[in-house]
């Protein structure tokens, strides 16, 4: 049938007509989400008085007010405490900062020598990168690079003695460099001891069963100071007579075995959601125990609980911050330890230091979590029901 | 495996077959664990008690009784530096109970609130809540502790230009002091009269719900309740003629006298716990509420339930058991956590033992002290939490 030439049809298609003015103008916006109800009208008034009370204050002492630049304590003291600022003044010391950074980063390590954790965070920046970006290939041979080449190559690089480099004794080492040494070796030990524990502890084998069981749950129950006050003087005591450890050593060895054992649980989650039919899948495949874990099991596992595993890392990246009680200078420890410095003396060194180092730490785990949620879309392979 | 000899029961077996029996495997395995385990604890036992010999420190536990001679700012119990090791232990034990229990109350509230306003459809309250959330949560507990205490508490005025605040309390960077208050004799008809009160509450309670379960008339039991616990404690306050005097500080020159203090290290760790385990408590907090179908919700308005209602007995309820074993875990971090007093000088276990470890040496006996200790709490927290989970657990037919 010929419809063109029939007059009541339309000829061409309506325009869509705009959404309706109370959803998309501003107004309309914040009636819906700040004024719906008079009970959110109030809240949203409570929040934004809260704002408007803390917010210029806040700016205004980290920004405005702050202490940009200076050499030493006067640029951050008031004239009554023998300074250059009126009286009255307060505000962040970031001179304090800028002047320390480089100590921030590298503790008390040699400065003439500090090219070498240079070369070591461009090394370790130029594996991770590639590691982290799902599209590049290889990743095999990333994955041995970094966590066994580049601990390796890192060891002696940044400890020295060996092809004429200077030694750089462990007491020297400091700062963000020291976080980072601990929680890379804690990642990078957690991890498969972690699997090899929850496969442990989900053995059929009982004596297997209760090593496992034992060891994950006593370290899970005690505090992670414990664990490093454990490593720090009972560990020299563990040893035979003569043997000495370096107390960076026992270090990471408490670190390591607080992670060993959460990751363990984090990967025995992951265990116990996989389907038995996959168990029995792989068996009735003729598969070895190992061939398996290997190729059926763990990369369902792991999959399952990459956001368990990241949560992990990031804890553990917090609680290095720990090893400053039992004297050592990682990032936390070293900003601790300049509030003592005669040169920055002040009453706003202490917390623009501590806001600093906030603002490290945070920037490192917000960014893990970040990546722990691009992975997880990335890797969801849309089988919920 | 018990079949295999099912299919060949009559046939001789190889060295192969032995080799290859994954129960004969199992065992092997087994055994060589136990050897390295048993060689390995061996090795370090033998060369502890030879380290021990040279540097003739006497192991066993003899050295609790000794005198500690070290002084403890805060005190549940009575101590000086006269006292035993152990009661200074006992010390350390003691505030940590203390600052975890205040914390754990105080992180649940605001991890409630935090937690219910990032589903907020309110905007603002949503994202604020989200902040809050995201910066405590990937800061370290450490860092926030001296926060409070080198960056808040210690701008405190010092003890001759002290704040007054009402009450009688007041503020200055020995801590906050407020009234102590003084017992008469008759005091001890209160706590019985709040026992009673509570027995009372139980009776009352059992009683409206049965009625309700029988003839479906509701009873003000929250009401009655409450006006038990409070009321009958108060009135038998009153009726022996309110037994109560302060004692209140007075703040001199350079030192506090009278009252009762809250020294500034433990409200550091106690604001630090407190904020940081909001953060992960909010978190789960969310999950839970989320977790609970929307159809649940949708079928109670269907009912005509109210939306308080409808929050009260049929989100919660659900939601609960989601939350309740993540909300464990958290407890007991924050108890952990708690250890981290030791890096501010609040005397909490870790503090107090590794004072004592430092001055006897005897490390494997503190530490052995304190994995008891943490062990215990663990494990007691566990099993009343898996008690409660079975209580709140979904009951399937």
């Amino acid at each position: 049938m010929n419809t063109k030439n029939v007059a009541y049809v339309r000829q061409e298609m309506i325009g869509p007509t705009p959404a309706p003015l109370n959803t998309r103008s501003a107004s309309g916006w914040i009636r819906t989400n700040l004024l719906a109800t008079p009970k959110d009208a109030l809240l949203t008034i409570l929040a934004v008085a809260v704002l408007v009370w803390a917010l210029p204050g806040m700016i205004n002492w980290l920004f405005v007010q702050a202490a940009w630049f200076g050499t030493d304590r006067t640029f951050c003291t008031t004239a009554v405490q023998g300074g250059i600022k009126p009286n009255g003044w307060s505000g962040a010391c970031w001179a304090f900062v800028g002047d320390r950074f480089q100590q921030f980063m590298f503790g008390r390590y040699p400065i003439d020598e500090r090219w070498r954790p240079m070369l070591v965070a461009i090394l370790f920046i130029a594996l991770l990168v590639p590691i982290l970006m799902p599209k590049l290939p290889r990743k095999g041979l990333n994955a041995l690079l970094l966590f066994v080449g580049l601990p390796i190559v890192a060891f002696f690089l940044l400890h020295g003695g060996v092809f004429g480099l200077q030694k750089v004794e462990t007491p020297l080492w400091g700062g963000l460099m020291v976080t980072l040494i601990l929680s890379f070796v804690g990642i990078a030990v957690s991890l498969p001891v972690g699997i090899l524990l929850a496969l442990g502890r989900r053995s059929t084998m009982p004596v297997i069963r209760v090593i496992c069981v034992t060891f994950i749950e006593v370290i899970r129950g005690v505090p992670l100071i414990t664990v490093l006050f454990m490593a720090n003087v009972m560990l020299p005591l563990f040893l035979p007579t003569g043997w000495t450890i370096d107390n960076f050593l026992r270090a990471l060895v408490g670190v390591a075995i607080f992670a060993s054992a959460y990751m363990a649980e984090v990967v025995r989650g992951g265990l116990q959601a996989i389907p038995k039919g996959q168990f029995e899948g792989a068996d009735s495949l003729g598969l070895s125990y190992w061939q398996k874990i290997r190729l059926i099991i763990m990369p369902q596992a792991l999959k399952l609980v990459i956001p368990g595993i990241v949560n992990t890392f990031i804890g553990l990246f917090k609680d290095t911050s720990l090893v400053s009680i039992i004297g050592m200078f990682d990032l936390l420890g070293i900003v601790q330890l300049n509030f003592t410095d005669t040169t920055w003396i002040s009453p706003v060194t202490p917390i623009t230091g501590l806001i600093f180092a906030g603002f490290i730490f945070w920037l490192f785990c917000f960014g893990m979590s970040r990546y722990s949620a691009f992975m997880e879309r990335h890797l969801d392979t849309n089988l919920k029901r | 495996m018990t079949d295999h000899a099912a299919i060949a029961p009559s046939e001789a077996r190889t060295l192969r077959s032995y080799v290859y029996d994954p129960k004969i495997r199992g065992i092997f395995f087994q055994v060589l664990t136990l050897v390295i385990v048993v060689g390995v604890g061996w090795w370090i036992f033998d060369n502890t008690v030879a380290n021990l010999a040279r540097s003739g420190t006497a192991s066993g536990y003899q050295f609790l009784k000794g005198r500690a001679g070290f002084d403890i700012g805060a005190s549940l119990i009575e101590y000086s530096s006269d006292s035993t090791y152990g009661r200074a232990i006992l010390v350390g034990f003691l505030n940590t109970i203390l600052v975890a229990f205040f914390g754990i109350i105080t992180a649940t509230a605001i991890g409630f609130i935090i937690g219910i306003g990032r589903l907020s459809k309110n905007w603002l309250i949503a994202k604020l809540c989200t902040v809050y959330v995201e910066v405590f949560r990937n800061i370290p507990v450490l860092l926030i502790i001296f926060f409070w205490y080198k960056g808040v508490l210690s701008s405190l005025p010092q003890v001759r230009d002290s704040v007054k605040l009402p009450l009688g309390m007041v503020l200055n960077n020995r801590g906050l002091a407020f009234p102590k208050p003084v017992w008469g004799d008759a005091a001890w008809v209160i706590p019985v009269a709040l026992l009673i009160a509570v027995v009372a509450a139980f009776i009352v309670a059992r009683w409206a719900k049965q009625r309700q379960m029988r003839t479906g008339q509701q009873f003000h039991t929250i009401w009655t309740v409450t006006g038990l616990i409070i009321g009958l404690p108060v009135l038998a306050f009153l009726a022996v003629g309110a037994p109560l005097t302060f004692d209140f500080p007075i703040a001199g020159r350079f030192n506090l006298s009278g009252g009762s203090v809250i020294a500034p290290e433990f409200v550091a760790l106690y604001l630090a716990l407190s904020f940081y385990t909001a953060s992960f408590i909010a978190e789960t907090i969310r999950a839970g509420i989320r977790a609970v179908a929307k159809g649940q919700s949708e079928a109670a308005a269907a009912l005509g339930l109210q939306p308080s209602t409808t929050t009260r007995l049929v989100i919660v309820p659900q939601a609960m058991r989601v939350i309740i074993p993540p909300l464990t875990s958290q407890y007991l971090n924050l108890t952990k956590n708690s250890s981290l007093g030791i890096a501010v000088g609040f005397p909490e276990l870790v503090a107090t033992g590794g004072t004592t470890m430092n001055q006897t040496g005897q490390a494997i006996e503190v530490v052995s002290i304190w994995l008891v200790v943490y062990l215990s709490i663990s494990i007691t927290t566990s099993l009343f939490m898996n008690w409660f989970n079975a209580k709140m657990a979904l009951v399937e037919r």
